[in-house]
């Protein structure tokens, strides 16, 4: 039993370090190991279309992460306190949004914002003053964070209605009970005790839009995201500046995913 | 300000979010789904069931989703058993916690990496070459339906583990006592104790793995080189290749119907046992 642990263990391990460990060949296969050289990582920071879709990526993950973080958060502690239809709905959103398969999310993105920026883009024309410029309306980086903030504000929300709900609810009846006003008790008592769950839900909504690839490919137009430019250079073939960036890329996966989890645990065993 | 204004206020952003980027979009979809091709490359609105009885055009992407996908649920689910079991049942306490993470990390982290470390490993200079080395020659692994399977239970095996771990966790270990207590085998004590409350774990893990792969794109596009295609491989086609909104939305609501489907019956499975939802949330 403890042999099969092992061996799904290294299955699932292996190919990653596998990667890693070829990151630093210096040799260019698999196939022929021909020593130490951080060559690649080299290569891959200097290449000036990988650092491009380096820098969209960040902004990418990092506006979406905040977004979602803040409304997804607004959206549990609202719901803590409604009953009724309203949050029957969102119930159903929220739970539609997380099941949702990504490429569904990149296809209807893609139609319904090209179809209403059809609709809107001639109304702009028309109405913006003549002699200037008209703002066009179109694909990109904006986009993308619409449709990465939809989905892991529903993650969001999951998380931090999680932790809402371990909470001791007589600690706000105490708060409000000694003259604290809604702000106050949510500032002093709500928002330290959920802090930790929100932390985790940044975290992980953030390497969740880094490491996305079907929905940016659907929406994001003619930019390039990180995982963008590594599917279309493994399409024209293996390399090892490949192995380099993707060492990093897990790297800093792993490292934001491991800190959200300490955080999420560390939570629960407080709360019990 | 009242409770009630602040709590709208409060999901203003959220529910505002949700219409503009989820309602309208798949309203759009389904709406286009009905319409016809227009000459120019975007949908001429009509009410026409053309396009969904043009589906069988795209009947070997379908043939492929729906048996590589069963297949790939099933092999996760056999590989993940053993392993959700001993970490569940014979795993030390102290490690326990640990060696759940360790599983589920990997399900976060990039897919399109972890399945290129494949296309690395399975091709010409990887493990054929090693294989050539010990004297097996000519084998081919890479863009094949067996690499296409591997990516699918390596990057979906941590979602079969975790519900199923969560299912078996729950479960009260002097139940195995007594059972064995009472003269049952070891084996029998599985069969009619272990396994029965562990279905549960089991729909809920078989569910979210097909669900997703009848949606997976990523795999077969780079572990099965052009020949394995999935449905997720005609969409992205029909909407950024050929360009055929109307067909590429017919496709697409297809999908997401069967999937409503195999949920509610998920849902009803789940039901008839009387078990409570598994906890699907794997952070």
């Amino acid at each position: 039993m403890r042999f099969y642990a092992i061996c799904v263990y290294l299955f699932l391990y292996i190919p990653i370090g596998v990667i890693a460990l070829f990151s630093f060949n210096a040799g260019r296969h698999a196939s022929q190991l021909q020593g130490f050289s951080t060559k690649w990582y080299g290569k891959a920071l200097s290449n000036p279309f990988v650092m491009d879709a380096l820098e969209t990526s960040l902004i990418v993950a990092f506006c979406s992460a905040l977004f979602a973080s803040v409304f997804g958060t607004m959206a549990a502690v609202a719901l803590q306190g409604i009953r009724g239809p309203v949050r029957v709905a969102f119930d159903m959103l929220i739970y539609v949004a997380v099941m949702i398969p990504g490429i569904v999310i990149g296809i209807a993105t893609l139609i319904g914002l090209v179809t209403v920026f059809n609709q809107l883009n001639p109304v702009i024309v028309a109405i913006w003053p003549a002699g200037f410029n008209p703002p066009k309306l179109r694909m990109g980086i904006g986009s993308l964070i619409a449709a990465h903030t939809m989905f892991l504000m529903a993650l969001v929300a999951i998380i931090v209605r999680a932790r809402l709900a371990g909470m001791d609810r007589t600690l706000n009846e105490a708060s409000s009970d000694l003259y604290a006003t809604p702000l106050g008790t949510f500032r002093q008592v709500t928002l330290p005790m959920i802090f930790p769950a929100i932390l985790a839900g940044f975290l992980l909504s953030f390497t969740f839009s880094f490491d996305d690839f079907i929905i940016a490919f659907f929406v994001v137009g003619c930019e390039t995201t990180l995982p963008i430019y590594v599917f279309s250079s493994i399409r024209r073939g293996v390399t090892p500046e490949i192995n380099a960036i993707g060492t990093m890329v897990m790297g800093v996966s792993l490292l934001l995913l491991i800190s959200a989890q300490l955080l999420l645990k560390r939570e629960r065993r407080k709360s019990r | 300000m009242t409770q009630r204004a602040r709590n709208w206020l409060l999901l203003a952003p959220a529910g505002t979010w949700f219409l503009v980027m989820l309602i309208i979009p798949l309203t759009v979809v389904f709406i286009f789904s009905f319409g016809e091709r227009a000459p120019s490359g975007g949908v001429v609105l009509a009410l026409t069931v053309e396009q969904y009885a043009n589906l069988p055009a795209r009947w070997a992407a379908f043939k492929n989703t729906m048996t590589l996908a069963p297949i790939g649920t099933l092999s996760a689910l056999f590989i993940a058993y053993p392993l959700a079991y001993f970490l569940a049942v014979k795993a030390n306490p102290r490690w326990k916690t640990i060696l759940l993470v360790l599983v589920i990390v990997p399900f976060w982290t990039s897919i399109l990496i972890r399945s290129y470390a494949w296309i690395f490993l399975l091709g010409g200079r990887g493990i054929p070459a090693l294989l050539e080395w010990v004297g097996i020659e000519g084998l081919r692994l890479i863009n094949t339906p067996f690499a296409v399977l591997v990516g699918i239970i390596y990057g979906y095996l941590p979602l079969m583990v975790f519900p199923i771990f969560v299912s078996l966790d729950k479960l009260d270990k002097r139940l195995l006592e007594a059972s064995s207590d009472l003269g049952a085998k070891p084996w029998k004590t599985f069969l009619q104790v272990t396994l029965p409350l562990s279905i549960p774990g089991i729909a809920t893990g078989c569910m979210l793995v097909f669900i997703l792969l009848m949606g997976e794109y990523l795999i077969p596009a780079l572990l099965g080189g052009g020949k394995v295609f999935f449905v997720g491989n005609a969409l992205v086609d029909l909407f950024l290749q050929s360009r055929n909104w109307a067909y590429g939305s017919a496709v697409a609501v297809t999908l997401v119907i069967v999937m409503l489907i195999i949920v509610t019956i998920y849902m009803r499975l789940i039901g008839r046992l009387g078990a409570s939802r598994e906890d699907v949330s794997i952070m």
